[in-house]
């Protein structure tokens, strides 16, 4: 990958340099990433495109903290991630990212509220729960346990979860994939939302070429590498999106 | 091998940590059982042979001094096989580097051939030889006791003869299985032996040519003992007899039937308690392992496996981790069935040792732990297989949780999500929750329940030995003596007060029931003897009436203001109808106290004394012991502190193998419930924590939401299993009770401290295993996949 940004003066938020990472399951290798090379700026919205398989999903965790690359560097501003050891990247984790995965991941036994409210309560300045429930359309459901919302809500209350702390990266593994595209708009209308009003750097990892013209950039996977990258002229409002 | 065989495999090899965990604590119960039963079963089947092989006889008397003569009329009675007529007699014994004055209790055997009854099993040397009249036997645990071998000589005492006397052999016999001394509770091999002696030679010491004065009668194969003795004792009335007993009432067989007796006890109680735990650990358990395998289970019917064959699966899989339980319990058992075996035959020095444990305990065993890991897995397989395959191979619905009054009242605000997670989880499954806890309770329980004998045994040797006696020393008499000897002994080195001791043999009677024991003359207001009630205190002793040892009381069915009748067996065998005045609670036998000048009138005698309690001043104590060697007429002297010695000493002996024994058990408890219920939590909740580490949670953090839980239930847990444990003891000191010794239910906090202590050091254990794990949780496998 070798593109300028297209804003020279916007500072660059997340940075992957050289990013390698080989699997060792039993006696096979598998070369999930070949050298890959990433900026992500300050407020932009980046979607992954990539069939399954193509280290879509690797690249995110290491660019969120949850893998560590067998070779290559990530910067988070500053710091140096990759250094780090175990508790740096949780620390890294607690203070700077907010994650959106495809199956939820909402604590069954805590309500919308409490599941915010459990990052919030270990965040430095974080929103309100209700604050940020209201930010993804739901104040109304707030006392409510998983189990007593839909998919859509669930999704929604996941990302009212990640943003709640104000975080610095927001990192979206397939956020839609298990919705119906009436919900999944909704979800993407949520983080469309949080992206522009807060200027969170967002990542949406997906399969689905349609959400591409939401972001600000798109970036094609293949065979664990960036294939190629496309800059969106204007972003299209995630309400206009249909598939 | 099958496909389905080898997934089984591979998922108990998978599960080990658990399999092993269930597996510990089934095999508890199982060893319990087989250890208790085979040892009870062998101690059974050892003490019968020997009795049988020794001819150990059936009926126990003594007389003052009856003619040989007698003994045809004797073998007439009807019932009576044979009859085995002998000299007792004691002497006091000098044993060179002994200071203190040594009782030896003189049995006459025949120089020539064996006796007909009670014979000895001669572990070294020889017997007496006729013609050599200062020959003796020595009982083995006696000669152990002063390292006496065969060529050894002694000094003794003998009708106010001092002589020399050489050991040429040493035996051990049924009739001295326990050889406890006159006043004694535990065996005291220092200061009191057997030795037998040539009949002659003994006749010739004692003046009773052509006499005797101690008979033992062998029965017909299931005559019974009474009808003989009431022959017998009217046969033998005017020759002293102060009554016979049967077998049962002889002091060596009683004191060991009691010990079985307490074996039995504890061998249903203890299994049951052990079995009942490992029945709903296991149950606990798989119900929720087999939980944890729902997509399988759906997977496993979508191939076409039909319900029975995973119910099937599943059920081999609940027998392997028994099965696995079993043969652990039963090396486990069948181990410490023999040690046990071997530790009791050493401590009754029996001859020859029958260990065959039966092969249906072994069968009760591996049926009870089957039955309950079955019961306990049936549940959860019947849900496994009945439940379709596409519902099986989906996620769960995600559990319904419920906000109670905790998370909206005030309290609400202080509590962090990570502790609602903790609370909402508990009161989800209250059940379960309850089950852990119990787990826990039982652990602590059953260690409470071992340790409560410690302080038990001490309250006894508080109460009997301090409290009630003040005397130093006890003395003895050969027989009955005016109480001017009491000027004597208070002329002795060292003596700082003397009290006179009165006992006669009697039966006590009341209604239909009775009780063949003895009667005590006490002083009012005695400063040594004292009449104490365990619960209260000193009692008075009135002018006139019975005090009765409760124990005592309920077995004649009296209370205060019933009339007994007193049949002495002694002298001129008066016969009285006496109030009972007082009742007493004791923890030691069953004794039956009279004001002695009420037991002189009685007894239509002066001041008279069968025994002398001591106060002594202890730096004195040489000289003393040495005028007491050489003084006649002394039948024992019993040292308190000796005494006590040797009670802890034994006692200490037994009930640290007995402890121990529990404590690994209660460990293994301890570490199987808060391992298992732990494991399980992250199995079923390793999704939710993997999401909490992503979230930016700590290792410590996530480890405080699922070690947090188990700690809360921990925490109910150990109070319930002090309260859980208070009962058991209960449980088992009442089952105890018997006419020997009442176990007082004492229990120190120090020992609810310390099983508590030992219950958090097990769970503490298991919990660092499983937090191990919890900091190897794989994050991207977690949230890759669904449940």
């Amino acid at each position: 990958m070798s593109e300028s940004p297209p804003t020279a003066q916007r500072d660059i938020t997340l940075e992957g340099r050289a990013l390698t990472k080989i699997y060792h399951t039993g006696a096979v290798e598998v070369k999930a990433l070949r050298g890959v090379d990433l900026q992500l700026f300050e407020a932009e919205l980046v979607v992954l495109l990539g069939p399954s398989g193509s280290g879509k999903s690797t690249l995110l965790n290491i660019l969120g903290g949850l893998d560590t690359p067998t070779d290559g560097r990530v910067r988070f501003r500053d710091m140096e991630i990759t250094a780090g050891d175990e508790s740096t990247l949780t620390r890294y984790r607690r203070d700077h990212v907010g994650f959106v995965f495809q199956f939820y991941n909402l604590i069954p036994s805590l309500t919308a509220r409490e599941n915010v409210a459990l990052v919030t309560e270990i965040a430095q300045d974080p929103m309100d729960p209700a604050e940020a429930l209201s930010l993804v359309g739901l104040a109304e459901r707030i006392d409510h346990f998983p189990a007593q919302l839909s998919g859509g809500e669930q999704q929604r209350v996941a990302i009212a979860r990640a943003i709640a702390k104000r975080p610095d990266v927001l990192l979206c593994d397939e956020p839609t994939g298990a919705l119906d595209s009436h919900t999944g708009i909704l979800v993407l209308e949520a983080i469309e939302r949080v992206n522009l009003e807060l200027g969170t750097t967002t990542a949406v990892i997906t399969h689905n070429t349609v959400i591409g013209n939401m972001a600000d950039r798109v970036l094609h996977f293949g065979d664990g590498q960036v294939i190629d990258s496309e800059h969106n002229a204007s972003r299209q409002p995630a309400r206009e999106l249909s598939w | 091998m099958r496909a389905l065989n080898l997934k089984l495999l591979r998922n108990l090899w998978k599960l080990r940590g658990q399999v092993l965990a269930i597996a510990v604590v089934i095999a508890s119960g199982v060893a319990v059982l087989v250890m208790s039963l085979s040892a009870l079963q062998a101690l059974q089947d050892t003490a019968a042979a020997y009795y049988e092989r020794q001819r150990f006889a059936d009926v126990f008397t003594n007389v003052k001094r009856a003619p040989h003569r007698l003994i045809e009329r004797i073998s007439a009675i009807p019932g009576v096989r044979s009859v085995e007529a002998r000299i007792k007699q004691v002497a006091t014994l000098s044993i060179d580097g002994f200071v203190e004055p040594v009782i030896g209790e003189l049995v006459s055997i025949p120089e020539q051939g064996e006796p007909r009854l009670n014979r000895l099993v001669l572990r070294s040397g020889r017997r007496v030889a006729l013609g050599h009249p200062d020959e003796v036997v020595l009982s083995e645990p006696f000669a152990e006791a002063h390292g006496l071998q065969p060529g050894d000589r002694l000094k003794a005492l003998m009708n106010g003869n001092q002589r020399t006397l050489t050991v040429v052999g040493i035996a051990l016999s049924p009739e001295f299985i326990y050889t406890i001394g006159p006043g004694a509770l535990m065996p005291d091999n220092l200061r009191y032996g057997v030795m037998w002696m040539g009949r002659e030679a003994l006749a010739a010491a004692y003046d009773l040519d052509g006499a005797f004065n101690d008979l033992s009668l062998g029965l017909l194969h299931g005559v019974e003992p009474e009808p003989v003795i009431e022959r017998l004792d009217r046969l033998l009335e005017r020759y002293g007899s102060r009554g016979a007993i049967p077998r049962k009432d002889q002091i060596s067989n009683w004191f060991l039937m009691n010990e079985i007796e307490q074996l039995k006890t504890m061998s249903t109680i203890l299994p049951i308690i052990f079995l009942s735990v490992a029945a709903f650990l296991s149950n606990m358990v798989l119900s929720r392992l087999i939980a944890t395998d729902r997509s399988e289970i759906g997977l496993m019917k979508a191939f076409g496996y039909s319900n029975l064959q995973v119910g099937w699966h599943y059920t081999k899989l609940a027998m392997a981790m028994a099965g696995v339980g079993i043969l652990l319990g039963w090396a486990l058992g069948a181990w410490l069935g023999r040690v046990n075996t071997e530790l009791y035959a050493e401590f009754f020095r029996f001859p020859l040792l029958i260990f065959r444990p039966d092969a249906g305990v072994f069968a009760v065993g591996a049926i009870v732990s089957l039955i309950a890991a079955l019961a306990g897995s049936l549940g959860a397989v019947r849900h496994a297989a009945t439940l379709p395959p596409a519902e099986a191979m989906m996620p769960p619905a995600p559990p319904l949780f419920r906000r109670t009054g905790l998370s909206r009242g005030r309290t609400a605000h202080w509590l962090d999500q990570p502790t609602r997670i903790i609370l909402r989880q508990i009161f989800r499954s209250p059940l379960r929750a309850l089950f852990t806890s119990i787990g826990i309770a039982l652990s602590v329980a059953v260690m409470i329940m071992a340790l409560q004998w410690i302080d038990s045994i001490e309250e006894i040797v508080q109460v009997y030995f301090h409290d009630a006696q003040r005397q130093d020393m006890m003395v003895g008499l050969v027989e009955t003596q005016s109480d001017t000897v009491l000027q004597a002994f208070r002329r002795l080195p060292g003596v700082l007060a003397a009290e006179p001791m009165r006992f006669v043999s009697a039966d006590l009677r009341a209604g239909n029931r009775s009780h063949r024991g003895s009667i005590e003359g006490i002083r009012p207001n005695s400063e040594l003897q004292r009449v104490y009630d365990a619960g209260g205190g000193v009692v008075d002793v009135p002018p006139d009436g019975l005090l009765l040892a409760i124990k005592l009381a309920d077995k004649l069915g009296v209370e205060v203001g019933d009339i007994v009748r007193v049949e002495v067996l002694e002298h001129r065998r008066p016969v009285r109808e006496i109030p009972v005045v007082a009742l007493f609670e004791t923890y030691m036998g069953m004794p039956a106290y009279l004001n002695i000048n009420a037991f002189n009138r009685m007894m239509g005698q002066g001041g008279s004394l069968e025994a002398v309690s001591l106060l002594v001043d202890e730096s004195r104590l040489p000289a003393l012991y040495q005028r007491l060697k050489s003084a006649p007429k002394v039948s024992s002297v019993m040292l308190k502190d000796a005494a006590v010695r040797e009670f802890n000493d034994t006692m200490g002996e037994t009930l640290m193998i007995y402890v121990s024994f529990f404590a690994a058990f209660a460990c293994a408890l301890g570490f199987g419930v808060v391992y298992n219920s732990t494991r399980i939590a992250l199995s079923e909740r390793g999704r939710e924590l993997a999401t909490l580490r992503v979230l930016g949670f700590y290792r410590g953090e996530i480890s405080y939401i699922l070690l947090g839980e188990a700690a809360l239930l921990i925490l109910f847990g150990l109070p319930l299993g002090c309260f859980v444990g208070h009962g058991l003891g209960w449980l088992m000191t009442s089952a105890m009770d018997s006419e020997l010794y009442r176990i007082p239910l004492v229990i120190k906090a120090a020992t609810d401290a310390t099983a508590v202590l030992v219950t958090l050091g097990a769970t503490a254990f298991s919990a660092a295993v499983v937090r191990r794990r919890l900091d190897r949780l794989d994050l991207i496998a977690v949230l890759k996949t669904r449940e």
